[in-house]
């Protein structure tokens, strides 16, 4: 899947929150390293899936993506342009092809403002369809094609369900014609009846409009059933990067096998075949990750004199996978701990 | 031997200025000891009103309770809120979903787990001391000596989790109620929880009643399965019978609704059409008709009642479809062909029926 033109290139992008301590003579003391150099291609019409844990940094990079934050350095080429260190003005005009879609549905609609109103005003920030009626008659049309009835152009967002509001802030996504949408857990906050509706209209939408998805969630089976990439982020770095099948089918990073194998499998037969492997302790804290590899703190597979010495770049393993690992999962270890997996 | 915990017929409705909100609307279930039973259902299904009934922490001015709820022999429903503060943190306890904001933010932990010691039981501040230190040994903290001096706000999220379950467990409960408990966690700290929440119950022989969204925990860790949808159980089963051969059409889709790490990935979801139903106003006969593919026009005006599946001992459904026309549609289902095929095979037998409702638009 990684053949096809790449959209966006992000080349050693990083993203350091400094802390700061003193009230006048404030001084930095710190740094929450949220991104800390990755490097990834998203290809044009591909739906690339961003996993990990909470504080991984998969929704820094998605607001870094699309420069709703200010990247610390790196760069990220959009369409052959460096976006990361342009300005507001210079961006104006790009943003129209990157939209974003977020978790909450409850909190990213103005309250005060009507369903009709949220979805036009990418038209009229952009100035693009000027004439009221015409404003009117698109904004029925995208209603109608996340289906939300067009009727309910004056209603205001309180109205709707969850699962609704999200279709609006789908259809104000996808109101100019994006090239690049952003979704960051779009279906964590509703239930599962509805999340399969929102889920199924992306997939729909991305067939017709052609559009290039950056898809985050921390649900394994969700990314898997949307995503023909996918990276696999621990502490600000990539740890596995590989096609859906690769990485479901013979994940090669210790870290990605754990992740697989934590999957609550809803069928009692192959829950009870499998040995779910429990990784011990709690993610590092972000501000002083461990050295060298940043899973070596965690890992069964850690070598001492290896893993907490050399850092491992992200390089081809068995299979096709890109992992940073110095000793990759083999086939028979994958087997004992991911059922779903076939290697 | 009578069930440890046996709930019949509760009804929990609250007035609310807009109406009568039937949150829970006649359930029954039983807990045994050392048993573990699934409570599944979507948001404002009632499942978790039920068990806070059970703790008495519904009971509010415009709160309707009835029915019985018998604990160890015991009636809570009628007990005094004394009585129930002698239950509650004791013989039988809870887990909520966000460990955050069950824990006081200005104590220690050590503090916290002391005083829910010392409700229960007549010891030294020391003796209850060591039992904290043991218990947060047991759910798996390091260092529970030193961490005793924490505030909650310096452990992470699966350590809060960790501090409530032994919280929940230090007066040797025999009923353990966990609503959500890995809802707000990562996955690889879901299955540190799950695994404890398994050795207890093997070790300790504790009841454990897991309120939850989630198919794949239930999946993982329960004995029985009960569906709830606005209100009512609408099925009941061993875990195996709901995976393997459910019955009812809204069990069929949550299972098909989600993705599953173990089905071709090009698989179409199948999303439950329209919403869940208002509380206040629900629908006339079966609740899920509005949403159900196989409605026939007497659904809308019979109530189902929770009835034994014919031939299978302990599964119990409420739907008006025959027994053979759900088996032959979860036959169809089950081999993947899509809902249109499943129903037409299924139509013969109800030809007369005036066929199917109009879907809610969602």
């Amino acid at each position: 899947m990684a053949a096809g033109n790449p959209l966006v290139e992000v080349r050693d992008l990083v993203k350091h929150f400094p802390i700061k301590k003193g009230l006048i003579l404030s001084r930095q003391v710190g740094a929450v390293r949220a991104v800390d150099g990755i490097s990834f291609d998203i290809v044009e019409g591909e739906t690339l899936g961003l996993v990990g844990e909470s504080g991984c940094g998969k929704s820094t990079t998605a607001r870094l993506l699309t420069r709703l934050l200010d990247p610390t350095s790196g760069t990220i080429s959009f369409e052959g342009r460096d976006i990361a260190f342009m300005s507001h003005e210079e961006l104006k005009p790009l943003r129209r092809d990157m939209q974003m879609i977020f978790q909450d549905p409850y909190s990213s609609l103005n309250p005060r403002k009507t369903v009709g109103s949220i979805i036009a005003e990418p038209f009229v920030i952009h100035a693009v369809a000027p004439d009221p009626k015409e404003r009117k008659r698109r904004v029925q049309e995208l209603m109608e094609q996340v289906g939300l009835n067009p009727e309910h152009f004056n209603r205001l967002p309180h109205e709707f369900s969850g699962g609704q509001r999200q279709r609006i802030g789908v259809a104000r996504a996808i109101a100019l014609k994006p090239k690049l949408i952003v979704a960051d857990e779009p279906v964590s906050a509703l239930d599962v009846s509805i999340q399969a509706q929102i889920l199924n209209l992306l997939r729909t939408l991305q067939r017709d409009l052609g559009l290039t998805i950056v898809f985050i969630a921390h649900d394994l089976s969700v990314v898997r059933h949307m995503c023909d990439r996918i990276a696999v982020m621990y502490l600000g770095r990539i740890a596995e990067l590989a096609s859906a099948d690769e990485l479901y089918g013979h994940p090669r990073h210790p870290y990605t096998g754990a992740l697989l194998s934590a999957v609550p499998v809803p069928d009692p037969r192959l829950a009870k075949m499998k040995v779910r492997q429990v990784l011990g302790g709690d993610v590092p804290s972000p501000t002083n990750p461990p050295q060298a590899c940043r899973f070596h703190t965690r890992c069964p597979k850690a070598v001492a004199g290896t893993c907490d010495v050399d850092d491992p770049e992200l390089a081809a393993k068995a299979g096709g996978n890109l992992a940073a690992c110095h000793f990759p999962l083999s086939d028979t270890e994958i087997a004992a701990r991911v059922p779903t997996a076939a290697p | 031997m009578a069930p440890l915990l046996q709930v019949t017929d509760l009804r929990v409705h609250f007035h609310t200025d807009d109406g009568i909100v039937k949150a829970v609307d006649g359930i029954s279930y039983s807990v045994d000891a050392g048993q573990t039973l699934g409570i599944v259902g979507e948001s404002g299904s009632g499942k978790s009103v039920s068990s806070m009934t059970v703790m008495g922490l519904t009971r509010a001015k415009n709160a309707q309770i009835s029915g019985s709820i018998v604990f160890d022999g015991k009636e809570l429903l009628t007990a005094t809120e004394d009585e129930l503060r002698r239950v509650r943190g004791g013989p039988v306890s809870m887990i909520f979903q966000d460990p955050l904001s069950s824990l006081h933010p200005m104590y220690k932990i050590g503090k916290q787990l002391v005083e829910a010691v010392r409700t229960h039981q007549d010891v030294s501040k020391a003796r209850a001391l060591d039992r904290a230190v043991e218990m947060l040994g047991l759910v798996g903290l390091p260092e529970p000596r030193r961490r005793v001096d924490s505030y909650p706000h310096e452990f992470s999220g699966g350590m809060r989790q960790r501090v409530m379950i032994a919280m929940a467990l230090c007066n040797d409960p025999k009923l353990l109620i966990a609503d959500e408990p890995t809802t707000a966690l990562d996955v690889t700290v879901q299955a540190q929880i799950l695994d404890l929440l398994e050795r207890l119950k093997r070790e300790l022989d504790t009841a454990i009643v897991l309120i939850t969204h989630d198919l794949g925990v239930v999946a993982e860790v329960t004995d029985d399965i009960a569906v709830m949808y606005a209100g009512r159980i609408v099925e009941k089963a061993p875990k195996g019978a709901i995976f393997a051969a459910p019955e009812h059409p809204y069990t069929w889709g949550l299972l098909r609704s989600i993705p599953r790490l173990d089905s071709p990935r090009d698989e179409e979801l199948v999303p439950i059409p329209g919403r869940p139903p208002s509380l206040i106003n629900p629908p006339s006969g079966c609740s899920f008709h509005p949403r159900c593919p196989y409605v026939r026009e007497a659904h809308t005006r019979v109530d189902p009642a929770l009835e034994p599946v014919p031939g299978a001992r302990e599964h119990a459904v409420a739907c008006l479809l025959t027994g053979e026309t759900r088996q032959a549609l979860w036959a169809e289902l089950a081999s993947g062909a899509d809902p249109e095929a499943a129903k037409a095979a299924a139509t013969p037998a109800a030809a007369a029926g005036p066929g199917r409702l109009e879907e809610e638009g969602s």
